[in-house]
């Protein structure tokens, strides 16, 4: 078990910078979830970590050793592959023995292992059996199990459950969680996928075009996002935009909604974080759909609009309130809503949980350190 | 509705049907099958067990199982068997061996490999008989490249009984390599990459990756070319023709018998017999390794 340091990492494929200058701290025992869309330079970290592939640029040091230039049967870490690359022609017992043979491990030593893991994997019953012969979720098990065996310094797991399906993908992000516990191995786990990232990781890691954008625990990249991308990626379904202008009067600075053209009063905090910028003029208002307030049409400072669709998820309600531009705004409301198809209404905003971006450049105002 | 179907399909269907069509086209390779090799087959069958020379104007006369009586307690019919194991196991190993392993270098990656490839193909895609005689000339003891470049002095290959068997195995090697080559890298080029990358998490040695990943994996294809090698070289004739002839002084290799009694002597009936056991050899050596093969396969 073992901490892992990625200093000013670059990766280029010919003219392609596949990672850009990453720096990334995964202390001991941790679950790291790298998270981000597909060609976003998650899997090439994780590649790597593991030493697959070489950093162009920069350090990797594993348990305060630098392995920046070691091949992966060099560095101590276990990789679990997205479509598991089992050996085809040998047995499940033969695949997870396999890193313990390679060793020249006593083949006594080796049949006590390899039950210990099956029996934790509950994968005991089908050792005899080919890969080709199992379901996806036992693959998926014995490929952990070749992992988990030699105990090694690190676990790494790219988007290990995204071909699975989407009931089975539930139980299996409980069972990896719980799997992380029982074994205390430090984890990065790859995935696009930010439920899973949500559900699983002890901090996450959020990667966009070759760049780490953020990296916090889930509820702080949920509701302190350092960007837009990372606002728009993280939650489901996701935050509300706005399209606002500042401008001032009576010297006060008040927010335009462009759409059709609502000014909107902001508490003290919010206003004079946009007075620190003072050359700011076009903001993104972000708010996530449990921070809005549907309140009857016409209430002080709330903009108006219809309600457009109503999603009923059970134990809550999604409505899609069209504002006058055709803007639609999501918002989270009890089961028991009244509320039907062409009501207009208007809407209004926990100030607190308001999120303000800089359009241009994306960054957020309003971000804590 | 199965009315309109019919009639939008219906001019079609009046001249020909599929099937008559397929077995139209099927007909002239049956045809010449029969005509020169299942009719010949069964001829061949039934002439071993007569006395019959097809350059006389007598007809076959029934003698039972003489024919293969004499063959097989000819003691020089068994000195031939035992020459043509010795050639068969010689160059397929020496085929084996280096066609897989240039297919092993071949995996990596250089400047040039494509035209190398290439020119490596070339020996397969010629004709036996030509590189029979190319080799001849190649190995000739006075002025052929062959003992000079390896240093070899004034060495008869072609015409020394006592060593032309091994001039022709290095011909048939020179030849066939290339064809255990390809196949070799047909079989090293569907190991998905993964399991090298599995492998190397699994702190696996290049040997242990080789002979827990590479070999298993591409063993049936290897099987497949053993089986193609051992049945051509088990009735090779060409090539040995080609480099020592026909004479007495040519290596005794069951097919050049087989050539002399059917096409020299004129013994047509003995020939046959020849034939058929020889026929019989190779379908029990190859059913034996298309039986390994497809233990191999369902171990995959």
């Amino acid at each position: 078990m073992a901490d892992i340091v990625l200093k000013n990492v670059y990766k280029r494929f010919g003219d392609f910078t596949a990672v850009k200058d990453l720096n990334l701290n995964v202390f001991d025992k941790e679950f790291l979830v790298l998270l981000g869309p597909s060609g976003c330079g998650k899997t090439t970290t994780l590649r790597m970590i593991s030493g697959l592939e070489l950093p162009s640029e920069g350090q990797i040091i594993l348990d305060n050793e630098d392995v920046t230039q070691k091949r992966a049967s060099r560095r101590d870490i276990a990789f679990v592959f997205q479509l598991f690359a089992l050996y085809p022609h040998l047995s499940v017992y033969n695949n997870i023995s396999f890193p313990l043979k390679t060793q020249g491990i006593d083949k006594k030593q080796i049949e006590v292992e390899v039950q210990k893991i099956a029996k934790l994997l509950q994968i005991d019953h089908i050792l005899k059996k080919k890969p080709k012969q199992l379901s996806g979720g036992d693959l998926q098990r014995v490929a952990l199990g070749r992992g988990l065996i030699r105990k090694p310094k690190a676990m790494l797991l790219d988007e290990p459950i995204g071909t699975l399906d989407a009931k089975f993908r539930e139980e299996m992000r409980t069972e990896l969680k719980n799997l992380h516990i029982d074994s205390g191995s430090t984890t990065v786990y790859v995935t696009h996928d930010q439920v899973e990232a949500m559900d699983m990781g002890d901090r996450i890691a959020v990667m966009n075009h070759s760049l780490l954008q953020q990296i916090g625990e889930p509820h702080e990249v949920y509701s302190n996002p350092k960007n837009l991308f990372v606002a728009q990626f993280i939650g489901s379904p996701g935050m509300n935009f706005l399209e606002m202008e500042s401008v001032t009067s009576d010297g006060k600075v008040l927010l335009k909604f462009t759409g059709d053209g609502t000014t909107i009063i902001l508490p003290d905090f919010l206003e004079e974080k946009i007075n620190n910028k003072k050359e700011l003029s076009k903001i993104t208002w972000g708010v996530r759909p449990e921070d809005v307030e549907i309140v009857p049409e016409g209430t002080k400072n709330s903009l108006r609009g219809a309600v457009f669709v109503i999603e009923n998820m059970g134990n809550h309600k999604i409505i899609d309130i069209k504002l006058k531009d055709g803007t639609l705004i999501r918002v989270r409301e009890l089961p028991k809503s009244k509320l039907r198809i062409g009501d207009n209404v208007s809407i209004t905003f926990d100030m607190k949980m308001v999120r303000l971006f800089d359009t241009e450049s994306g960054d957020s105002i309003v971000f804590q350190e | 509705m199965k009315k309109t179907m019919n009639n939008l399909s219906g001019p079609l269907n009046r001249q020909m049907s599929d099937t008559v069509f397929v077995r139209l086209c099927i007909l002239p390779v049956i045809i010449l099958l029969i005509v020169i090799n299942i009719f010949p087959l069964f001829y061949s069958l039934i002439l071993s067990f007569t006395e019959y020379s097809a350059r006389k104007a007598f007809s076959p006369e029934f003698i039972g199982n003489a024919n293969y009586r004499d063959l097989l307690t000819d003691p020089t019919v068994w000195v031939r068997f035992v020459t043509t194991a010795k050639y068969v196991v010689m160059s397929v190993a020496g085929e084996m061996i280096l066609g897989f392993s240039i297919a092993l270098l071949l995996q990596e990656k250089f400047r040039g490999r494509g035209v190398l490839q290439t020119l490596l193909v070339l020996p397969m895609t010629m004709s036996p008989v030509i590189v029979g005689l190319m080799w001849k000339l190649f190995m000739d003891p006075n002025w052929g490249m062959f003992n000079y470049l390896l240093g070899l002095g004034r060495i008869d290959w072609a015409s020394n009984p006592d060593i032309n068997l091994y001039a022709i195995v290095i011909a048939d090697i020179w030849m066939w390599t290339p064809f255990v080559m390809l196949l070799s890298i047909a079989g090293l080029s569907a190991v998905p990459q993964s399991l090298y990358e599995a492998a190397e998490i699994d702190r696996a040695s290049w040997w242990f990756k080789f002979t827990r990943i590479t070999l298993p994996m591409v063993s049936p294809l290897l099987m497949i070319a053993l089986i193609f090698r051992v049945m051509e070289a088990f009735k090779v004739f060409d090539v040995p023709m080609g480099i020592s002839g026909t004479g007495s002084s040519a290596p005794p290799l069951i097919a050049m018998k087989l050539y002399k009694d059917t096409f020299l002597t004129w013994k047509t009936g003995y020939g046959s017999a020849l034939g058929y056991i020889v026929l019989l050899i190779v379908i029990a050596i190859t059913s034996i390794f298309v039986k390994y093969l497809n233990k191999a396969k369902q171990e995959d």
